[in-house]
């Protein structure tokens, strides 16, 4: 049985990691504003260039239309770019990620194509290694920045698009969290390249005059567009780690709390009875004089 | 007589404002855009975009790198993956 001491101390190492959970809660908090604000602006430029992909995409026919838009003709091999978070504390959200990437990995490998991984972020390395060590390909490290800025997403999409360039593969799939709320940040899964065939905007039927030529601007926004949706995807997985630390953080600072209290309860009862044996000899031994 | 200029990077945007004209480094050329302008869409090269607030005033100069414009019914839009502006915010 444990000694009064030994409660004493327990409850001052769970009063201690509450502090560290609701600490990392606060801070996380703190992050998540910061990140959905960084989301929201980046929301303009997404939309603005998707417009525009859209109204020219339409205008350029089918045989001449860039690698990037109409593929490689083939779609044998896939590869997997899975954005994971490069810290841990934040409940199910990697487990998550990587469940969605694996889940795709099975539906491509049982239809007969080839799968490789490129894996952003350290939380994703471990466990699809444990399943698929021999698909890695490459990966990029995002844990040496703050924040993941433009700068790291361009990094990522020129990688791509070299490895693109050179063969490697043929459709890309993003894998990364969409945040929805601090409770809910749902894996999702998008084709990356080739750049899906946006929809045909309701064209006006004002001309436009196209400096240089419609098919090199679509050759220049292409690989814009790839940079972009990584940018997406890069602030999506900041917003979803801090919502899910958030909510994680929380529970784990609730818990605490409940056993800090049961552990009270606990340690009060053991000292009382420890003052009633005492109380009960020295009557004891008074009365027996 | 007010064209409305939109200057937009994947981390925020930088302008969204009404101004008298602006003249645009692209890739074939400066062009300036007035009101009115008809559509028109190009790439632009790496530079300064010249930002009339006023007829005559001095231009603002904001440097951009990877940059595309449109003009439209609404204005023009500059997108850029890198702007930085010489007023400094």
């Amino acid at each position: 049985m444990a000694s009064l001491k030994e409660l004493k101390d327990r409850i001052g190492s769970v009063k201690s990691t509450q502090k560290i959970t609701k600490a990392k809660q606060m801070v996380a908090a703190a992050k998540l504003r910061r990140a959905q604000a960084a989301a929201e602006a980046a929301r303009p430029y997404a939309d603005r260039l998707g417009d525009v992909m859209a109204s020219i995409a339409g205008k350029v026919s089918g045989d001449s239309a860039p690698k990037l838009l109409a593929g490689t003709g083939s779609d044998q091999r896939h590869l997997l770019v899975v954005v994971n978070t490069d810290k841990g504390l934040c409940g199910g959200l990697n487990a998550n990620i990587v469940k969605a990437a694996k889940l795709k990995a099975k539906d491509l490998l049982a239809a007969g194509k080839q799968v490789e991984f490129y894996l952003v972020g350290k939380k994703g390395r471990a466990p699809i290694k444990r399943d698929y060590a021999d698909k890695i390909t490459a990966g990029f490290d995002t844990s040496t920045v703050k924040l993941p800025g433009f700068e790291e997403a361009e990094a990522i999409a020129a990688e791509l698009l070299e490895m693109f360039e050179g063969g490697k593969f043929d459709v890309a799939h993003l894998v990364y969290p969409t945040f929805k709320s601090a409770l809910a940040q749902d894996p999702t899964v998008d084709q990356l390249i080739p750049v899906p065939a946006p929809e045909t905007a309701a064209d006006s039927d004002a001309v436009v005059e196209y400096e240089p030529g419609e098919e090199e601007i679509l050759e220049e926004l292409l690989p814009r567009y790839v940079k972009t949706q990584v940018f997406g995807g890069l602030l999506e997985r900041e917003a979803s780690e801090h919502g899910a630390s958030m909510t994680a953080m929380d529970n784990a600072t609730r818990n605490a709390g409940d056993l800090i209290q049961s552990l009270n309860i606990e340690y009060n009862r053991r000292r009382q009875a420890a003052i009633t044996t005492e109380l009960i000899e020295i009557i004891a031994g008074a009365e027996a004089l | 007589m007010a064209l409305h200029f939109e200057l937009v990077t994947p981390a925020k945007q930088v302008r969204s404002e009404d101004v008298h004209m602006v003249v645009v480094p692209g890739a074939e050329g400066d062009f300036g855009v007035l009101e009115g302008h008809a559509p028109f869409m190009s790439v632009i090269r790496d530079g300064a975009v010249q930002v009339y607030k006023t007829e005559g005033s001095a231009p603002e100069e904001i440097e951009v790198r990877g940059g595309f414009a449109e003009v439209g019914d609404n204005g023009l839009t500059v997108l850029a993956e890198h702007a930085t502006d010489a007023a400094g915010e």
